[in-house]
């Protein structure tokens, strides 16, 4: 048996006060495991994206628990918790939010730099990564000169710089044309995905589910089941 | 630490359009804001162009005297009676007046007019031409070469002009440390010619000159000039004097402090909402930015750095702007009343960094207010 990434139990969250309060998550409880690739998946507005924002420790949930290899999270101070997402995650975001002022090397340099490292150490280094997604040549571009799926291997270089145990990837394949966007998560699973990594995908699109250790249904703030993915 | 500031200094300088915005902003505010003061000062400091040129220690006058230009005359007695105080290492009359002067065209022409004591000519100019012993001969004047010199029809020595139809004649031209602030060329010449030259009231002392033989006695001959109803100031306090005037006493002080607030105004409007658009804009990188783990302060500081580094390159810009415009000017006019010193670069930075906090103060709280979970949601 694997070991445990994170253990959400009984996590409750919700959005304002009163007669507008919305539930979000009621009562989710689940295991990730180092050395899987965990879909969470369902319709838009089933809290997908909040589960995620929770079990990075994003979003403070209004109950329950959430543990990262054994330590819980939500019982760190600001600073702490900050620091653990500069530690221990790392983030793919829908949209990537890279720099478009930076060059592609000091895009994928900023965790580095956010854990004090040197510049021109953190540039070289973020020159490992980017040659690990293959765009070590495009170092000096700015990513608005880079395809969709060039920026998305950017964010993924970036997301991996700060050698993260936890990778976040929220809907990565949503700007991206199938092919490219089955490629991508293709190669984060032959290349980022090991032993000592877990790496959490929120995603509705259904083309990739094949590429998943393991998908989490989600429906109106509920996990409302699971199975198995296709072979690692 | 440096790293994070390297990344601020890159998201601002890489943004060139707003950068130049920002620039431009702060650059032409602290332009107008040093520009206004340094013709402020200089103009405080034409006003004083006499005491500074005179430069003696102390300088007895009527109370209601408020500028060394407008003179009211005091009885020949008081400058025995100063004679006598102890602790007066000498005294000298001083003749300061104005005067007009008709020029051998026919043309008249205002002019200041200083008589020197004939004993020891205290307070003389230095002589470019000529010999300061010739102020002694008959209708003798030494003339000023300053920008107003022309107005004079550039005189040289043995030009002859009349004053209140008395025969005048150039015996020297010289030069002072500071010029006038009227724009009306300056003579010189002895203390009993001016009397007798320029029309005058009963009482024909402008000034009595004071030098004390020690510090510790300027207090005694204050004290003692007051009780005979007169009074006796040190050089600085004169000059505060005069400067008070101006700055108080007429719509100058007011105007310039005016055009100061407007430009200080103008400057905070371009660069806060400059500022406030580049934060706006970037928001959503800083709120991936906290989410990849950065903390609320190092947030803060890339602001701080980046509202700083603006406005120092700003502040730098405006003031060195400020020192070219001043030196063409007196490339096409030497006099231009116009100085920069200390106390107008430390205002215009005191208000450079109000600029760069209010910015920041804005920008800060918007950062601080972004959660990373708005990146996850958008």
């Amino acid at each position: 048996m694997p070991a445990s990434a994170i253990t959400a139990t009984n996590v409750v969250k919700w959005f304002g006060e009163g007669d507008a309060r919305t539930t979000a998550l009621r009562e989710v409880s689940l295991d990730a495991y180092f050395g899987e690739m965990l879909y969470i998946v369902g319709p838009s507005g089933s809290g997908k994206t909040t589960l995620l924002s929770v079990l990075s420790g994003i979003l403070r949930p209004d109950g329950g628990s959430v543990s990262v290899e054994g330590a819980r999270i939500w019982d760190l101070s600001s600073d702490a918790l900050a620091d653990f997402r500069l530690h221990k995650i790392g983030f793919v975001f829908q949209d990537y939010h890279l720099f478009p002022r930076l060059s592609t090397a000091e895009n994928v340099a900023i965790p580095l730099i956010l854990k004090r490292r040197n510049w021109k150490e953190s540039i070289d280094e973020a020159m490992t990564y980017l040659d690990i997604v293959g765009l070590k040549s495009r170092a000096e571009l700015p990513p608005v000169k880079l395809s969709g799926g060039e920026q998305q291997r950017v964010a993924i270089a970036r997301a991996i710089a700060g050698q993260p145990d936890i990778l976040i990837m929220d809907e990565p394949t949503a700007s991206l044309d199938g092919d490219t966007g089955h490629a991508i998560v293709s190669f984060v699973k032959t290349h980022i995905l090991n032993d000592k990594r877990c790496i959490l995908i929120v995603t509705h699109d259904a083309r990739i589910y094949e590429l998943a250790t393991r998908i989490l249904k989600m429906e109106d703030g509920r996990l409302t089941g699971s199975e198995t993915g296709g072979p690692r | 630490m440096r790293g994070i500031l390297q990344l601020a200094y890159k998201l601002l300088v890489n943004d060139k359009a707003k950068f130049t915005a920002l620039l431009v902003g702060i650059t032409f505010a602290v332009f107008l804001m040093v520009q206004m003061l340094s013709m402020f000062a200089g103009i405080l400091s034409r006003s004083s162009a006499t005491v500074f040129n005179v430069n003696a220690s102390m300088w007895v006058m009527d109370p209601s005297v408020q500028t060394v230009a407008n003179t009211i005359g005091m009885p020949d007695y008081v400058l025995d009676v100063v004679r006598s105080i102890e602790g007066v290492n000498w005294a000298v009359p001083l003749y300061s007046g104005g005067a007009l002067v008709k020029l051998s065209d026919g043309t008249f022409q205002s002019a200041s007019i200083l008589g020197l004591d004939d004993t020891s000519l205290f307070g003389r100019p230095q002589l470019l031409q000529g010999r300061i012993e010739d102020i002694y001969g008959e209708n003798a004047f030494i003339v000023v070469k300053d920008p107003e010199f022309s107005k004079l029809g550039n005189p040289q020595v043995g030009t002859e002009f009349q004053v209140n139809d008395h025969r005048g004649v150039i015996v020297g031209i010289a030069t002072v440390n500071s010029s006038g602030l009227f724009g009306v060329p300056t003579l010189y010449t002895t203390y009993d010619r001016a009397r007798q030259y320029l029309p005058n009231p009963r009482f024909t002392i402008s000034y009595v000159l004071v030098e004390p033989k020690r510090p510790a006695d300027v207090a005694r001959i204050k004290q003692q000039v007051e009780a005979l109803g007169y009074l006796a100031l040190t050089k600085a306090e004169f000059v505060d004097r005069i400067s008070a005037f101006y700055k108080y006493q007429t719509g100058i002080g007011i105007n310039i402090l005016i055009m100061t607030v407007m430009s200080f105004i103008v400057g905070l409007s371009i660069s806060g909402q400059t500022f406030y658009t580049f934060v706006l804009e970037n928001l959503e990188k800083f709120g991936a930015l906290k989410a990849m783990g950065a903390k609320s302060r190092e947030l803060i500081l890339m602001i701080l750095f980046q509202a700083g580094f603006t406005a120092m390159t700003g502040y730098g810009l405006g003031v060195g702007l400020c020192a070219l415009m001043i030196t063409l000017a007196r490339v096409r006019r030497p006099d231009y009343a116009a100085m920069i010193t200390f106390q107008n670069l430390a205002l215009a930075f005191v208000m450079v960094v109000i600029i760069a906090a209010i910015s920041s103060y804005v920008g800060v709280r918007k950062v601080l207010r972004i959660e990373p979970f708005e990146i996850f949601r958008a």
